[in-house]
């Protein structure tokens, strides 16, 4: 083949290499290619002389523009919370009741607890605070710990049964594992426990075994349940007799509850969260709860 | 398969896999004692040898080759390739499809360690890159080789010791992430025994090139060649300095990067950009460069853009690797230099998309009316589309929004997909053919629905996750009156749940295609219909013979 052929249909000139039947155009670069190769080299020193570039040795071109991204983000970050100060400033100075009342501030309370609450909290509590099994519904009033608002901020700081050395510490023990009732003793309790808050349930259950659970739970669960098993704060117990449950309330569920013994767990989130943050999320909490009785 | 190896090297291959049977037995044993997981690994080497020997052997007593094989190429490689390429397809692309259903319904992984996302997510990964794309690769490159040196290759086995060797490295790596062996470098995750013997392997890859190469009967050796060779040389030299490691034991799997902190990050990121460049790019430009003329039976539009393309391409994308690592603890200068150089790639990968369109001039005609030149056509449009979004998503305040979010595995996957995955398919339908000597593909028609699956599949995958990227980019800096960020991480979760579903219907629908892909190639295989000598694809090889070695 003759270097000198020509393609007919782009009028252009051929390299003359051939591969197993494939050509080459001898076609030119346009000039366009050109003019944007040196455009995209030109924005190229352009951050180059501008911005830190490029090494020499143990240092490197700084920039005409002196910017630096750790000086940046420092920076960022410090006019960040100079801005959010006017309003965390309050925060953190005002009482809780107080706080509650100002409409403005809470306004600010909502939006950033939603984030708080959202990134930290929601894994185990629920995006609505609503909980699931083994986690509590944290809108509902019905409090494990108590629901003023320097408990729960307390329990928020120290944590449940956490690695905190301020942790709230709580235990329903195993009684069944642990042999300090037999099967029966479970069964009349749990059966019992389930007439607490729900009558109907235990119709067909003989009178016999009731009147043996209601001794049981006097004997073995009232120190911590209370004697009407109304719940005690102190103990972190909760109230059997309402309907709300954090285990489940079925009589299969309860007898394992009774059997295994549960043991809640909560990390503490000081000094993970600032105190500002714990008071933002407890304001939060009880806002989400309903208006303050 | 044997019948095309000289009996010399039907004893060098039951050697090698003797040897290598030994060792898995070594490797199984003492990894064994101490229950370490690469115990399992030694087992998968034995069986693995012991199968291919059972092979050889099988056809060890099968005349020997005469003289007259030196007169032709030899394709059996490149025929096995493509077809355990097409396989590899189908496992990378189902688990991929599975993980994006995982995304979408977190709790579907039966509570089983190796089915989490985790352990999955690289299956995916390492089965399309590596295993289909890989596989491709070294199938189309031992094709091109001959061809465009009008030369056969050396000998037999050195083909069949990369194609087999190289698969064995997939098994490894793959079988390994289920079992929780993982270096946990991103596409470099295979343990320091899996990366020895992919050394091996590559090294003889390179060697056999160059031997093809050097017995070449043109004057000039062509662009998909240096194309190939780029691709091999270089992910020789980013595979060996990314995963040097220090084994905790030579019993055991586990092994210590020899660096650390930002050192690790940057030198991962130049391995994991340069493998997007010189794995993905520059092998996968080679079939462009090849297959596209030759389907479209047109010259390259110009040899010069070819040389420009080539060059650029290779010498920015070697800066670039930075720009995956912005607004991170790597010093802001690394930064800049990686931006830049990545703008500055946009002219050369453009340069090369655009030569393969201008190539086009005369048969636009052909790729209205051949899916198979349309796959190609498509994907050097999506190589386009991907280089020049990939130089954008460099630029340090887009990546400020693009990073870490969907918007990247859009980009991905948009080059994965459009680029990488059409123009194989496209070289395979053209390759198939020639090299079992069939007249055309069993049905166009398939071919024709696997084009149109595989570009709606690509589409609805893409701008799924280019919705959700921009989205969770623009959630996670979105600021409220009070100050802070107004949204958490759960709720950016939740807006993407739509997406993700989405995503996975595209995903769906182009391992449909990939299904289809194979059903066609079986039957083309299956279905004798040889075409005349005459009528060959090949230019015959020079009268002259090469003596045989
Ligand atoms: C790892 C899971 C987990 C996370 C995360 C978590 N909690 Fe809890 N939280 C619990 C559990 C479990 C309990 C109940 C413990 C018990 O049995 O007493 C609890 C209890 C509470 C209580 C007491 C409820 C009551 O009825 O007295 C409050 C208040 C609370 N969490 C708030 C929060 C806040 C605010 C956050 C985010 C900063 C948070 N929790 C994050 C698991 C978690
Ligand atoms: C040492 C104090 C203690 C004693 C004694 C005790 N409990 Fe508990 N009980 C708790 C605590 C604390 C919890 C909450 C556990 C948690 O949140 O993980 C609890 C939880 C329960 C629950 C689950 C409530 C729900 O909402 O799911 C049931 C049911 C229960 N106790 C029944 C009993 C019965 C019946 C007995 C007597 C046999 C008993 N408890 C004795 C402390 C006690």
């Amino acid at each position: 083949m003759s270097v000198n052929e020509r393609d007919p249909h782009t009028g252009h000139m051929l390299t003359g290499h051939e591969w197993n039947g494939i050509k080459e155009l001898n076609t030119p670069v346009p000039k366009p290619v050109w003019i944007f190769l040196i455009a995209a080299f030109l924005f190229s020193v352009a951050c180059w002389i501008l911005l830190p570039a490029w090494p020499l040795g143990s240092t490197y071109t700084k920039g005409l523009l002196g910017t630096d991204q750790r000086d940046v983000v420092t920076e960022q970050v410090h006019n960040a919370a100079m801005a959010r100060s006017v309003w965390t400033g309050k925060i953190a100075a005002m009482d809780y009741a107080a706080i509650r009342r100002d409409q403005a501030l809470m306004t600010m309370v909502r939006q950033d607890g939603h984030r708080l609450f959202g990134d930290n909290c929601a894994a185990c509590h629920g995006i609505n605070a609503m909980g699931g099994k083994g986690y509590p519904n944290l809108i509902d009033r019905d409090w494990l710990w108590g629901g003023d608002a320097e408990t729960v901020a307390q329990t928020i700081r120290a944590g449940i049964n956490s690695s905190d050395e301020n942790t709230r510490v709580s235990q329903m023990p195993s009684f069944g594992r642990d042999g300090m009732l037999d099967g029966k003793a479970i069964f009349a309790v749990s059966q019992y426990v389930l007439s607490l808050s729900n009558p109907g349930a235990v119709k067909g259950t003989p009178a016999e075994t009731l009147r043996t659970g209601a001794k049981v739970f006097a004997d073995n669960c009232a120190a911590c349940h209370g004697p009407k098993g109304l719940g005690d704060h102190a103990m972190g117990a909760p109230n059997l007799t309402d309907n709300i449950w954090l285990y489940g309330g079925d009589a299969q569920t309860i007898y394992t509850t009774i059997y295994d013994g549960r043991h809640g767990e909560m990390p503490a989130w000081s000094p993970r969260l600032s105190a500002t943050d714990i008071k933002i999320l407890t304001l939060y909490v009880l806002d989400r709860g309903g208006p303050p009785q | 398969m044997v019948s095309g190896l000289t009996i010399g090297e039907r004893q060098g291959a039951i050697v090698i896999l003797v040897l290598l049977a030994v060792i898995g037995t070594i490797m199984a044993a003492a990894a064994g004692r101490t229950g370490d997981p690469m115990s399992v690994h030694g087992f998968i080497v034995l069986l693995f040898s012991l199968a291919v020997l059972a092979v050889v052997f099988w056809g060890y007593y099968t005349p020997a080759p005469d003289e007259g094989r030196l007169k032709s190429y030899y394709d059996d490689p490149s025929k096995a390739g493509i077809i355990i390429a097409m396989i590899w397809a189908v496992i990378g692309m189902f688990v991929g499809d599975w993980v994006a259903w995982l995304l979408a319904y977190p709790d579907l992984t039966f509570d089983a360690a190796w089915s989490s996302f985790g352990r999955l997510r690289p299956v995916h990964t390492t089965g399309v890159i590596f295993g289909f794309g890989g596989n491709a690769l070294i199938a189309t490159s031992f094709h091109v080789m001959q061809r465009t040196s009008r030369a056969r290759m050396p000998d037999q086995l050195s083909p069949w010791f990369v194609l087999v060797g190289y698969n064995l490295f997939c098994i490894l790596a793959v079988s390994g992430y289920l079992l929780g062996i993982t270096q946990s470098r991103e596409y470099a995750e295979p343990e320091w025994y899996a990366d020895i013997w992919l050394v091996i392997v590559w090294v003889t890859y390179l060697v056999l090139y160059l031997r093809t190469l050097a017995r070449r009967k043109e004057p000039h050796i062509y662009v998909a060649n240096w194309y190939y060779l780029a691709f091999i040389l270089v992910v020789a030299m980013l595979h060996i300095v990314n995963n040097l490691a220090v084994p905790v034991s030579y019993a055991g799997a586990k092994s210590y990067s020899l660096f650390s902190g930002v050192q690790d990050a940057m030198t991962e990121w130049w391995y994991g950009h340069n493998a997007v460049a010189f794995f993905l790019t520059a092998g996968f430009l080679a079939m462009l460069y090849y297959y596209l003329p030759k389907r479209a039976e047109r010259p390259i539009y110009s040899y010069r853009m070819s040389i420009v393309g080539f060059w650029g391409i290779t010498f920015f994308y070697m800066w670039a690797g930075s720009h995956h690592l912005h607004y991170t603890a790597l010093p802001q200068w690394v930064q800049t230099l990686g931006m830049s150089f990545s703008a500055m790639l946009l002219i050369p990968s453009w340069i090369a998309a655009a030569n393969a369109l201008l190539t086009l001039n005369g048969a636009w005609h052909k790729v209205r009316d051949d899916a198979t030149l349309r796959f190609m056509m498509m994907a050097a449009v999506f190589y386009g589309l991907t280089t020049f979004e990939g130089s954008f998503m460099a630029i340090r305040p887009v990546n400020s929004l693009s990073h870490y979010t969907d918007w990247t595995i859009g980009h991905v996957h948009a080059g994965a997909l459009g680029w990488v995955a059409l123009i194989t398919f496209g070289s395979i339908y053209a390759l198939v053919p020639w090299l079992w000597k069939r007249e055309r593909m069993y049905s166009l028609k398939l071919v024709e629905a696997h084009f149109w699956l595989a570009l709606a599949g690509t589409l609805v995958y893409v701008f799924a996750m280019w919705n959700s990227g921009v989205i969770q980019g623009l959630m996670w800096r979105t600021y409220n009156e009070s100050g802070t960020l107004a949204y958490s991480f759960v709720d950016s979760m939740i807006a993407m749940h739509p997406y993700y579903i989405t995503r996975a219907i595209g995903g769906l629908l182009f391992l449909a295609g990939a299904l289809i892909g194979c059903y066609n190639i079986w039957m083309t295989i299956r279905r004798p219909a040889p075409v005349a000598e005459s009528a060959r694809w090949d230019a015959p090889l020079p009268a002259a013979l090469q003596p045989a070695e």
